[in-house]
């Protein structure tokens, strides 16, 4: 090395990290502050969304249907339109940070520092289940002030909004990530998670409809998601919950193989 | 010999069929001040994205402290501060939240003296709790610069930090880039502004088309490459213009030469041919005309 560039310096060393987690911790707690910050849009707008479905829906068919025998369609109704809410915003969350950070560019904050793929997915994943479970909460507990809702098998309930918020976080990601513009996001969102989910046995039990229907539901994933989370509350649901249990979890294992495949080989990140 | 700051061998890449980086070999010691000029589409910024991560090569390494940024990649990051060419921010947050994150995104949660430091310094401190919405372009910039520096790196990347910035803020920048230099963090700088890079560099390469076409000290550079010039207004600037000058507006022809003992026989020539000398200048050599020779012979 010639003389001319090389002088005697102070070595500087880079500050050392506090704990091997801590990088972690910090992007999850930024994305949990990111949709916390406009908590009426992310978490108001979407509890109000659902009593309106609640409202119109118990007005004009709560006494002309009851489901599994004796159970009132308003209550019945509930844990269907907390689910969906739960299932929308956790994909909301994560497919929104990703393509707004992508458009405007600052996703080079999170790409710069030493985080692992792996961080980058789990942060992304659990804030979006946070913000699933809140506006879930939100929308169980105003519901429960109009309408009696049991719970028969809260663990249930827990379990599968845990695993289905995971599911559509991860979803989220794999479409912030694919997706270069808000046109194709929005169709994403509206061409794919969106039937899925309001065909998933929200608003209906799938006894209601004629065989071929039933038998196609049985392969829209969201409808175990949805039936699984309702067995946790009436102790009663359409299918096994054991089934339900494991084809959601099967869908997280699957799909959050595939969104870190896709972390990993840094497609549409690292170019 | 201590470990290269950088140290970067045989790394290409390719977009399609445009190559972007063909086999670069590049070595920048510690503490140095290191100058990254080319044209646009050279492959300064692929480069850089390549040092941090952000751009996988298609072959050949890249060490930062002597860190592989693949395989040992979280070292080499914390190693590295990068402040991005574009003028990002993410408008949910203001200065000192946007500060904080970013130190705890390298693991360093407890960071708050350091931070308060690097705001007095860049004059950011009055601007601290304000939302990165309500900043002037030019304080964006400095907020840029703040975030690169949060976790304390040995080596900075500056790609073009003065693009569309004004000349009180860039003399702010620099004294404060210089004063890091001295405290002994390398620096490398990509810029469009080739008199600062004269200025500020101890070391300069120039890509074209993805290759190194030209590195060396800038001093050896400015000997090597750059020549004096001299430039008369004439009577008569047609036979200025016939003696090997080259024609410019007002009168004005310009002669290049290697070294001031041509000047003397110049004038002479002028004399004899009856050109009718009014003004005349001279001009020292400079990294642009460097720039332009290498550009044109590479």
């Amino acid at each position: 090395m010639p003389e001319s560039f090389s002088r005697a310096v102070p070595r500087i060393e880079p500050m050392a990290a506090e704990s091997p987690l801590a990088g972690f911790r910090t992007l999850l707690y930024k994305e949990v502050l990111r949709f916390w910050k406009v908590s009426f849009q992310t978490v108001g707008a979407p509890v109000l969304n659902a009593l309106l479905f609640l409202l119109i829906f118990s007005h004009v068919l709560d006494r002309h249907v009851t489901v599994y025998g004796e159970v009132a369609y308003t209550s019945f109704l509930v844990p269907g339109l907390v689910m969906m809410s739960v299932l929308q915003n956790a994909f909301a969350n994560s497919s929104s940070s990703l393509i707004q950070s992508k458009i405007t560019g600052n996703i080079i904050f999170v790409l710069l520092p030493p985080l692992s793929y792996r961080e980058f997915y789990a942060a992304y994943v659990i804030a979006s289940t946070l913000r699933g479970l809140m506006v879930g909460a939100g929308v169980l507990a105003v519901s429960a002030a109009f309408v009696e809702v049991p719970m028969a098998h809260p663990l249930w309930v827990l379990g599968f909004a845990v695993l289905g918020g995971a599911i559509l976080g991860s979803l989220g990601v794999i479409a912030g990530i694919w997706a270069d513009k808000f046109d194709q996001l929005a169709a994403f969102q509206n061409f794919l998670i969106m039937p899925l989910t309001m065909l998933s046995g929200v608003f209906y039990s799938i006894h209601s409809l004629p065989q071929f229907w039933q038998d196609v539901s049985h392969f829209n994933p969201f409808f175990f998601m949805i039936d699984g989370f309702r067995y946790g509350f009436f102790g009663q649901s359409d299918t096994s919950p054991w089934l339900s249990l494991g084809v959601v979890g099967l869908c997280f294992v699957l799909i959050a193989a595939l969104t870190l495949a896709m972390l990993a080989r840094g497609y549409k990140l690292r170019s | 010999m201590s470990t290269p700051a950088i140290r970067i061998q045989g790394v290409s890449k390719h977009y399609g069929s445009l190559k972007a980086l063909g086999g670069v070999d590049l070595e920048v010691g510690q503490g140095e001040f290191f100058g990254l000029l080319g044209p646009n589409g050279a492959g300064k910024t692929t480069l850089i994205s390549a040092l941090s991560g952000l751009v996988r090569p298609d072959g050949g390494t890249l060490a930062i402290m002597g860190h592989d940024v693949v395989a040992d990649y979280r070292n080499a990051r914390r190693n590295l501060g990068v402040v991005p060419q574009e003028l990002v921010f993410d408008p949910f947050f203001s200065v000192r939240e946007l500060l904080r994150i970013q130190s705890g995104y390298f693991g360093i949660r407890s960071n708050d003296d350091w931070i308060d430091e690097i705001l007095a310094s860049l004059d950011l401190a009055h601007k601290a709790n304000a939302n990165m919405r309500m900043l002037s372009g030019g304080m964006k910039r400095r907020v840029l610069v703040a975030q690169a520096l949060v976790h304390r790196p040995p080596v900075i990347v500056l790609d073009e930090p003065t693009a569309g910035v004004d000349v009180e803020l860039r003399q702010g920048l620099w004294q404060f880039i210089r004063k890091l230099n001295r405290d002994g963090h390398t620096i490398v700088l990509t810029t469009h502004y080739l008199e600062e890079a004269e200025a500020l560099c101890g070391r300069i390469a120039m890509l074209k088309a993805g290759r190194i076409v030209a590195l060396d000290t800038t001093a050896n550079l400015l000997r090597r490459f750059a020549t004096h010039s001299l430039a008369v207004r004439l009577e008569h600037p047609g036979r200025g213009v016939e003696l090997g000058g080259s024609a410019g507006e007002g009168g004005w022809v310009d002669f290049a030469f290697d070294s001031y003992t041509e000047v003397e026989a110049l004038l002479a020539r002028l004399r004899e041919a009856g050109a009718g000398l009014v003004e005349m200048r001279l001009g020292e050599p400079d990294l642009e005309r460097v720039f332009v020779e290498v550009m044109n012979r590479a």
